[in-house]
């Protein structure tokens, strides 16, 4: 019934990164970030060449026989026993907390069960498990930040964002008012409820640009689309990055300051 | 006073939930009253539990459910044994219908002509008020929020709070039209107003209708948590009390009930304790000078018996009412309890009744949610809410040949258009080779990239394709 205690790894010699389609297709330079910041911690980041998607849009929207499809393609990326770490609270939290159940009496059970095992959110991953220190090399600035709720609750890495923030020694986190109120994003609830979704990520915009901050970081892309995007239309003085670009930018060799 | 509101069946199409999602969300009385009121129930939840270890007591109150479902048949015969012990009629209803018949013919032997009511959310799942006044039988609502409903013709919007949707304004305008009290903004006098007019009818009601918030089997006894004091008036009063409630309702034993309370009134309202904990062991005895001569239970199924068929659906009966899914949910706050069309509005209405009305009347329920979580998070007897959602979502669509759906009404929004997209996006994405192709290829053609992608750029830009997949990236630097 309880949510297993998180018992992180030791520091590995070498990681799975899972990238996510979203990533791979709109936001490479934060998977690129993610993968820097890792092997600066002296990882090996091993990056299966056949990754797609998890399956997460097919099984949230019902269509678990297409999501099981998908997914199955995923099980055999992940020979050795490395952990897997995903730019990603929602697929992180799909292959983590949903693999289990999707491959339940399959013959791909045990394996499905072991990647979910060795499934983590990277941002999680490099606080807890590689101890990462960071020395911000940037100007001084001010940032939001918007927790995605698959990050929040299914991954339970709320804590991290703003610790990993907090480490930047010129940068002040606002945070914003109603943190834990969802974006509105939801997948296909975007397109299915294309009104409550737009009033729910209206009401995120305001609160994010209410923090003054101008910009803001998430962990997921799914949320940065969906707020970012919003925040363009109605051209609202608000830019957001995914956290791994944020990082890297202010840390990275020749990115100091933005 | 006037006469009560007639009751109006409420036969609302559950379908047409996305107009009714327009207008709620254009209408800024709505968005502000759910607001507001949510805002404060969410503050008041967090600082009732704040010297609470809550995670152990949700555990606890979780196991306390989930026992009682496990043993419930024993459970509801052991009930029905000692209730009739102590002196109560206990009756068994398949369906709202025959619960409804069940009361009637107790008021008919009584020759009852009125009937007063506490709070009672059954009462609203067998539309009682308005089968009664069909059968000339009239039903007035005690319970201020409940009260207020019945005079505007309409049905609660919040399962704890009914009239949360009305600000005092919009009340006192009502109450003023409706009864003759002075327009005020004066909520102690909007209070006071009514009161006083039912204050009378209690005195000469004939039979007191109630729900029961937890039926101990143990002890045959029905706990009734509530604020105004009109609970325990309906229970007293008249001479015959009616109590009405689900198959589910049932705990084990006395001692269940207090970790059970703590989490009810801390998750509901952020009380400590409610003004009234009634528990009712029974209808008046010899020596005793007050309480009824009379007392009934119904325990009605209505489709929980084919929930409990199932091991994970199961989980929707541990509900103990609170209503914490509803006040902290980013869609009902938007849209507000009227727009689901049901009587259960909000996350538990969205997993409860498709089981009552059927997947095919509730189409669109399942898919009304972010799956942001934060029901889950906040349900004090640990729903694992948004599973049952996408499970509720793969029945609508028949989504799973390995566990073929079974929920009444299932497959009713597959569509052949929709599964052939995802059968499309499944075999591309199953197949590394033609996914890196195809999105190589897109990443080049992105200045033809649509700008406009229906509902989503309605209220947003289009997501901008990079120039370069991260595949790529990764293969040009080399590992």
């Amino acid at each position: 019934m309880a949510d297993p205690i998180k018992v992180y790894p030791p520091k590995p010699s070498h990681v799975y990164f899972y990238a996510t389609c979203l990533i791979d297709m709109f936001y490479p330079d934060a998977g690129m970030a993610g993968i820097q910041l890792l092997e600066r911690e002296g990882i090996k980041v091993i990056f299966p060449e056949d990754q797609t998607c998890c399956g997460q849009p097919a099984y949230t929207s019902g269509y678990h026989d297409e999501a099981r499809a998908v997914a199955k393609a995923q099980l055999d990326l992940f020979p050795e026993d490395w952990p897997i770490v995903v730019p990603s609270g929602s697929c992180g939290g799909m292959m983590r907390k949903h693999y289990p159940s999707l491959f339940k009496h399959t013959t791909q059970q045990a394996k499905a069960t072991d990647i979910a095992a060795r499934t983590w959110e990277l941002t999680d991953f490099l606080l807890n498990a590689c101890h990462i220190k960071l020395e911000d090399l940037g100007e001084p600035t001010t940032v939001a930040m918007h927790t995605s709720c698959s990050a929040r609750r299914e991954m339970g890495v709320a804590e991290v964002g703003p610790r990993l923030i907090g480490q930047l020694s010129n940068v002040s986190l606002i945070e914003q008012v109603r943190a834990e109120e969802c974006c509105g994003f939801g997948g296909t609830f975007a397109v299915r409820h294309p009104e409550i979704s737009g009033a729910m990520v209206s009401e995120k915009v305001d609160t994010l640009t209410d923090t003054g901050a101008g910009n803001f970081v998430t962990t997921d892309c799914g949320c940065l689309m969906n707020i970012a995007g919003y925040a363009e239309k109605n051209q609202k003085p608000l830019a957001g990055e995914h956290i791994l670009s944020f990082l890297w930018a202010r840390t990275g060799p020749g990115n100091g300051g933005k | 006073m006037s006469q009560p509101a007639s009751q109006h069946p409420h036969k609302i199409d559950v379908k047409e939930f996305h107009p009714r999602a327009r207008a709620a969300i254009s209408d800024p009385k709505i968005r502000q009253n759910f607001r507001k009121a949510m805002d404060g129930l969410i503050t008041k939840r967090k600082d009732a539990f704040e010297s609470w270890d809550l995670e152990a007591l949700r555990e606890l109150g979780a196991n306390i459910r989930l026992r009682a479902l496990a043993n419930l048949p024993d459970l509801l015969e052991q009930l029905e044994a000692k209730l009739t012990e102590n002196g109560v009629k206990v009756h068994w209803a398949v369906d709202s219908d025959e619960a409804c018949k069940i009361v009637r013919n107790i008021c008919v032997a009584r020759n009852a002509k009125t009937v007063i009511k506490g709070k009672s959310m059954v009462s609203e799942e067998m539309e009682l008020n308005h089968y009664l006044e069909e059968h000339r039988i009239e039903a007035l609502e005690s319970d201020l929020g409940e009260y207020i409903v019945q005079l505007a013709d309409e049905t609660p919007s919040h399962i704890i709070m009914p009239a949360i949707h009305k600000n005092t304004g919009e009340i006192s305008e009502l109450m003023h039209e409706k009864t003759g009290t002075d327009l005020s903004n004066d909520v102690e006098y909007l209070t006071a107003s009514a009161r006083q007019q039912l204050r009378e009818k209690f005195m000469n009601a004939d039979v007191g209708v109630s729900g029961v918030n937890f039926a101990v089997a143990e002890t045959g006894t029905l706990c009734l948590v509530e604020n105004e004091g009109n609970g325990r008036m309906t229970t007293t009063v008249p001479p015959c009390h009616i109590a009405v409630t689900g198959i589910e309702k049932v705990v084990g034993n006395l001692e269940d009930v207090a970790p059970l309370l703590a989490l009810l009134t801390r998750s509901a309202t952020g009380q400590h304790i409610t003004t009234y904990f009634n528990m009712i062991s029974g209808p008046r005895k010899p020596q005793e000078l007050d309480g009824p001569e009379d007392v009934h239970l119904v325990l009605m199924d209505n489709g929980r018996s084919s929930i409990y068929q199932d091991d994970e659906l199961l989980d929707t009966l541990r509900c103990i009412r609170c209503g914490a899914c509803m006040n902290h949910c980013p869609v009902y706050t938007r849209v507000g309890g009227h727009t689901y069309g049901t009587t259960y509005p909000g996350p538990i209405g969205k997993i409860l009744m498709p089981h009552l009305i059927g997947l095919d009347e509730g189409r669109h329920l399942p898919t009304a949610s972010s799956l942001c979580g934060a029901c889950g998070e906040v349900c004090p007897v640990k729903i694992p809410i948004p599973d049952l959602l996408v499970r509720l979502r793969q029945e609508s669509v028949d989504g799973d040949k390995l566990n073929p759906a079974k929920v009444q009404g299932h497959g009713a929004k597959r569509s052949t258009l929709e599964a052939l997209i995802w059968k499309g996006w499944s075999w591309m994405h199953a197949r590394p080779g033609v996914y890196r192709l195809a999105t190589v290829i897109a990443a080049r053609l992105r200045k033809l990239q649509p700008t406009k992608l229906g509902g989503w750029t309605r209220y947003r830009t289009a997501p901008k394709l990079a120039a370069k997949t991260l595949h790529e990236c990764v293969k040009e630097r080399g590992q």
